[in-house]
């Protein structure tokens, strides 16, 4: 089989096809978020909204609502619950955020277990990416373009807010609605990724992306680019591998994704464990021969 | 008359339980700076908080230039230095680029930068003789430098009113000298600076007046006075009496 046929032969398939374009969307969306979230320091807060979001998607889906209504209020209503634990207890905010999302995954859990028909809501959990519907994708693609074109036109002010929120105040701009507005963009997509990997594999496609990028560049303008670029990769190289190893899909995005990380990891030039002695190693030896030919 | 630059006026903020600023009360002219001093907890950052707007005092109000200090941060007059240690200097971002975020607030919503901006840009980073250092990441700065940075950040943003939050914490004395004279021209230009320090030494080269901080303003005056050892013995007990090398 030729390098042509092992690419266009799985999108022969339309259930390939709208898997393709969910993980695409769902890659480049988390992808330009996760460069806020690893700067400001929100990991740990997108593992959290991106879990506590299951009880609300699955009381929308009992009550006929769409997803992202349900998403954002439980994702807000995580968020308020853990500043409420953090500051009116001795309970420090890494146990609060624990405490808060573990107890609103289960309880979404529970609700799967008592709705009729889950084997639709089981998929939340972990992503049933080449069983995404036309109406599915829609939803993804509505609810991406949205966030994307908030985070875009936003993009100076997030940036500012995670580089300096107490400048944002001094300039007059409203930096606790900012980054109210980033958590809500990261409840939002949350619901666009959960379709693409499920609930329990969306902290990596908010996290990796960024933190790789982070690696590989000193400026946040390019950030924006090359994260969604290393994501687009792993979700291309993750959908195919899982269709013609026979694995599991939204795991082999994510496994690519880590694996790429771990390249960057030790190779970046400027940032990498190995590729910053190497860098180091030849600029030595530049100045050295530098001086022989002098 | 015109009003004075910052007007506290009988000021009291309390964390919880805590009292951390007690009817503090200070005027400051235009064009003058002003050397904060005193212990740790005693309510400076507090006060620069105040005076920016981020906390809302319990009692008594602050005035900037004779307006509130929300009107005061939307026509963008108020500059802000932070302590090194509230920066991520590894935070990719370049010099150039801090510096423009003080153009945020004459600038349309999506941020666009147009020509005014970047020559406003350019003008702040050779004021601060950072043009050329213009393209490093803020991290590969050295002390003094980044201090520069981010003084050129309120100069970009057209600010009149410079707070300093420890400018002088980690730098050598040359570096110091440097910020002391580029502090000392701008006030000459108009601009009022606010200067928390722990460098006593220096301060009568800095400041035209200081001021003694413990949860309330014990002394206000020109720093000679102010830097008597019975003076500081108020605010810092008896240790600098003895020591005698100040901070």
């Amino acid at each position: 089989m030729s390098a042509i046929q092992l690419v266009l032969e799985p999108l022969g398939y339309d259930f390939m096809l709208r898997a393709l374009a969910t993980t695409l969307i769902a890659s480049i969306v988390c992808a330009v978020l996760s460069c806020w979230l690893v700067l400001i320091g929100w990991s740990l807060m997108g593992d959290a909204v991106s879990h506590a979001v299951l009880p609300g998607v699955v009381l929308a889906y009992v009550l006929g609502a769409p997803f992202a209504l349900g998403a954002v209020v439980f994702g807000f209503l995580a968020v308020g619950l853990i500043g409420a634990v953090r500051d009116t207890s001795r309970i420090k905010e890494d146990a609060a955020i624990g405490i808060v999302f573990t107890s609103l995954f289960a309880l979404g859990l529970v609700l799967i277990s008592v709705t009729p028909s889950h084997t639709d809501l089981n998929h939340i959990i972990f992503g049933n990416l080449l069983g995404v519907s036309w109406s599915e994708l829609l939803q993804v693609a509505i609810l991406g373009a949205i966030t994307l074109t908030v985070l875009v036109a936003k993009n100076r002010d997030f940036t500012l807010f995670a580089f300096d929120p107490t400048h944002a105040h001094a300039l007059g701009l409203n930096p606790k609605l900012l980054g109210a507005t980033l958590l809500g963009l990261l409840a939002l997509t949350s619901v666009v990724a959960l379709q693409a990997v499920g609930v329990v594999l969306v902290v990596a496609m908010l996290i990796i992306p960024g933190a790789t990028a982070y690696l590989l560049t000193d400026r946040f303008q390019r950030m924006l680019f090359i994260a969604p670029a290393i994501s687009i990769a792993c979700a291309v190289a993750g959908l195919y591998s899982s269709y013609y190893l026979d694995t599991a899909s939204g795991g082999m995005v994510v496994l690519s994704q880590g694996a790429i990380f771990a390249l960057v990891y030790l190779f970046s030039p400027r940032h990498g464990l190995i590729g910053r002695r190497l860098s180091a190693r030849r600029r030595r030896r530049d100045l050295i021969g530098a001086d022989a030919g002098a | 008359m015109s009003a004075p630059a910052i007007a506290v006026d009988e000021v009291t903020v309390h964390y919880g339980q805590v009292l951390a600023l007690d009817r503090a009360a200070l005027t400051l002219e235009t064009g003058r700076i002003c050397g904060l001093i005193g212990m740790n907890g005693s309510g400076k950052s507090t006060l620069f908080k105040t005076i920016m707007g981020l906390l809302e005092p319990d009692q008594g109000r602050v005035l900037i230039n004779g307006a509130s200090t929300t009107s005061a941060r939307r026509s963008g007059i108020l500059g802000y230095v932070p302590q090194s240690e509230d920066v991520d200097w590894d935070f990719p971002l370049s010099v150039r680029e801090v510096v423009t975020m003080g153009r945020y607030g004459h600038m349309g919503p999506l941020r666009i930068r147009r020509k005014t901006d970047r020559e406003a840009v350019d003008r702040a980073l050779e004021r601060v003789e950072l043009t050329e250092y213009a393209d490093r990441q803020i991290g590969q700065l050295s002390g003094g430098q980044k201090k520069r940075a981010f003084v050129a950040r309120g100069i970009a943003q057209g600010a009149t009113i410079l707070l300093l939050d420890e400018p002088f914490a980690g730098v050598d004395k040359r570096t110091e000298a440097t910020i002391t004279r580029l502090l000392r021209e701008l006030a000459e230009d108009g601009a009022t600076v606010l200067v928390s320090t722990h460098d006593l030494h220096a301060l009568p080269d800095l400041a035209d007046e200081a001021i003694l901080l413990m949860r309330r303003v014990l002394l206000h005056g020109d720093p000679q006075e102010v830097l008597r050892p019975e003076n500081l013995a108020l605010a810092f007990g008896l240790d600098v009496m003895n020591s005698g090398d100040g901070a």
